[in-house]
């Protein structure tokens, strides 16, 4: 009965070890980071701290894609953009706190707004100087272009594949609008050369660890939040979309807006996610909203298990530190092992990690139930209808992302 | 002929989709509380007419009256499904990813905006009713498997348990009986019947076994429009009805 309550609001015991652990490490890591001299071996080094701090966030953008791919089957090829712009806003901020330290020393212009002969400091730039006010706009931009994008395209009843190519071709245009140096966002160099952010120093061992703090945080919070809203009865109305949307129309729900509020929802995680990475690598440019990006996402989600929660984030860290050993050892050889990764998990793991490991545990189960009931049962016939049975049990969709027909 | 005392109203509803006439000047008038069988061979409009009252598909033409003053034209699906019309499509639809209590509780009567699902707290009302819903379509003991593991019929059976979860006025049911034993085709008619009771319904079905023992007034279509109407054994007598299901 309590772990059907706990269900209810969607901390299953495996949720509630991974937001442990993610707290842990807020805590753990910068004081193994800081407190102990670099000769210790107990030591995190600097750079460590940056790097996963950067597959958190990672992370943090993979369960968000999860939110709206996995629990609701829209398969938005565009997420990257919402992590980008949170990452702009971001970086606009951080812009702002240089002041007169630029290299022409102007303290009311960013150094390419001087290079580019601007007199004065566009519209849109104002109030970026405020960290509050950068924080709400971390927030509000990716999540209302989300709403107004949706608004149309769920609306208008784009579901399936066409979706998909709009959401590219959303992230698509916004790369090529942010390319332009007259858009005001440092056109192809993006925004660099952060000094400070709220009055410390980006580049300190300090300030990395707590940036490290805050994105583990930020993902135990994504999650608590992804669960808390799947095992609501919108959580189950969002699978049932998934599944068969005319169906959830025919009994009076209007599957556009369960699907507007998942893509908003995630599009504000992403943002948030963009908004933490960017002071850890030190950059944003109009590279990350290209459409590879937001594919990758895709594939990190896909490989730890779409529609599982802990799936995404395990799919994003193991990717990446995949990615960061094999392009430092066979750096040519990297963009074949991603996509020959993902042929291989579409192949073998249609499920990923995390739904493959269930449907075992599953499978086991049943298994030993069937055992109980019948101990002479025909061993082989059971096996087929206990997997095939099984199968279902995972609330991952059969057939990929395809939309059902209706009716 | 006054549309006040119908709960469905049709007059002189076409559709056409490429040129074909789907629809072809349709009539038909569904008294409160009435329970109506439809039949006619393939193509004859049958799934055309329920997604026209649906919403889902608009009419070229005519009038379609819900409840004698509602214009069912000028609203969509999920307008309609909350006036009170359930649909059982012929094909059974559930949400196969959830538990036969899950499928009931999203059909279940009550708001249908975002917020309200977020926050949802089951109540012992909602409970109560889950419960007798579940028992009117015998899949008490199926609560907790996943609809996915149903069979065909008792799928049907969930979704039309679905449908009463909505407490609707009118239920539209497309071939209940496609692909049942002969002892659930005998089920559902009794549940049919028990329904009628207290809801007005509408059945498409092919199987006349089925029709007779639903034992109500039975309206043939064939090329979108009404061929013959009166009870069944007047409607196999028509020549017109014989002809047009035996071929020319």
């Amino acid at each position: 009965m309590i772990t059907q309550r706990l269900f209810v609001a969607g901390l299953t015991p495996r949720i509630q070890i991974v937001i442990a652990l993610l707290v842990g490490a807020a805590v753990l890591v910068p004081v193994l980071n800081l407190a102990f001299p670099p000769s210790s071996p107990f030591h995190v080094p600097n750079y460590m701290v940056a790097l996963v701090g950067k597959y958190l966030c990672y992370a943090l953008l993979a369960l968000a894609l999860d939110l709206v791919w996995g629990y609701c089957g829209i398969l938005s090829l565009g997420h990257g953009a919402f992590f980008a712009l949170g990452g702009y806003a971001m970086g606009m901020y951080l812009m702002r706190q240089i002041g007169a330290r630029g290299v022409y020393g102007n303290p009311d212009l960013p150094d390419f707004m001087v290079f580019l002969n601007w007199k004065e400091l566009p519209w849109y730039w104002h109030g970026f100087d405020q960290f509050w006010f950068a924080a709400i706009m971390i927030m509000a931009v990716p999540g209302l272009l989300a709403f107004v994008f949706g608004w149309f395209a769920f609306r208008s009843r784009v579901t399936g594949v066409y979706l998909s190519i709009i959401t590219q071709a959303m992230t698509y245009a916004l790369l090529l609008a942010f390319f332009r140096n007259d858009m005001g966002f440092g056109g192809n160099n993006g925004l660099t050369d952060f000094k400070d952010i709220l009055g410390f120093p980006v580049q300190a061992s300090a300030t990395r660890s707590a940036l490290f703090a805050a994105s583990a945080l930020a993902l135990a919070a994504g999650i608590a939040l992804v669960a808390a809203i799947a095992g609501s009865k919108l959580g189950k109305l969002m699978v049932a979309v998934r599944d068969a949307e005319s169906r959830t129309r025919f009994i009076g729900w209007r599957p556009e807006n369960v699907k507007l509020f998942a893509f908003t929802v995630s599009a504000v995680m992403a943002g948030i996610a963009g908004a933490l990475y960017v002071p850890q690598v030190g950059i944003i440019n109009p590279g990350e909203f290209a459409p590879a990006n937001s594919i990758e996402v895709v594939v990190w989600t896909a490989i730890g298990g779409r529609g599982t929660i802990v799936g995404p984030i395990l799919g994003a860290l193991l990717v990446n530190a995949g990615k960061s050993w094999f392009t430092g050892a066979l750096p040519e050889l990297w963009l074949f092992a991603l996509g020959g990764l993902f042929v291989a998990v579409t192949l073998f793991l249609p499920k990923g990690i995390v739904g493959t490991y269930d449907q075992w545990r599953a499978v086991r189960r049943e298994r030993r139930l069937a055992k109980a009931d019948l101990p002479s049962g025909p061993a082989e016939a059971g096996d087929v209808r206990i997997v095939r049975a099984s199968s279902a049990t995972s609330p991952v969709p059969q057939g990929g992302p395809e939309p059902q027909p209706a009716e | 002929m006054t549309k006040n005392h119908t709960i469905l109203y049709l007059d002189g509803v076409s559709v056409s989709f490429d040129g074909f006439k789907a629809i072809n000047n349709l009539s038909l008038v569904l008294d409160k509380g009435e329970m109506r069988a439809i039949i006619g061979p393939n193509g004859a409009g049958k799934t055309t007419m329920m997604d026209i009252i649906t919403g889902k598909t608009r009419p070229d033409e005519g009038e379609v009256f819900f409840d004698g003053t509602i214009d069912l034209t000028r609203h969509d699906e999920a307008d309609i499904a909350m006036m009170g019309i359930g649909r059982k499509f012929q094909k059974p639809t559930v949400f196969e990813s959830h538990t036969v209590e899950d499928n009931l509780l999203l059909s279940m009567k009550g708001p249908r905006s975002i917020f309200p699902a977020l926050v949802h707290r089951g109540s012992i009302g909602e409970a109560r009713r889950i419960d007798e819903i579940l028992a009117t379509v015998r899949l008490e003991a199926r609560r907790a498997d996943l609809a996915a593991n149903l069979s065909h019929g008792q799928k049907q059976w969930l979704e039309i348990g679905m449908l009463l979860a909505q407490d609707p006025k009118l239920l539209l049911v497309d071939e209940p009986v496609a692909g049942m034993t002969d002892a659930e085709t005998e089920e559902t008619a009794r549940l049919l019947r028990e329904i009628s009771k207290t809801r007005s319904v509408v059945v498409v079905e092919h199987d006349m076994h089925f029709v007779r023992e639903l034992d109500v007034k039975v309206t043939c279509l064939h090329e979108g429009s009404v061929l013959s109407e009166g009870s069944l054994d007047f409607v196999s007598s028509d020549e017109r009805v014989v002809e047009v299901y035996l071929g020319r």
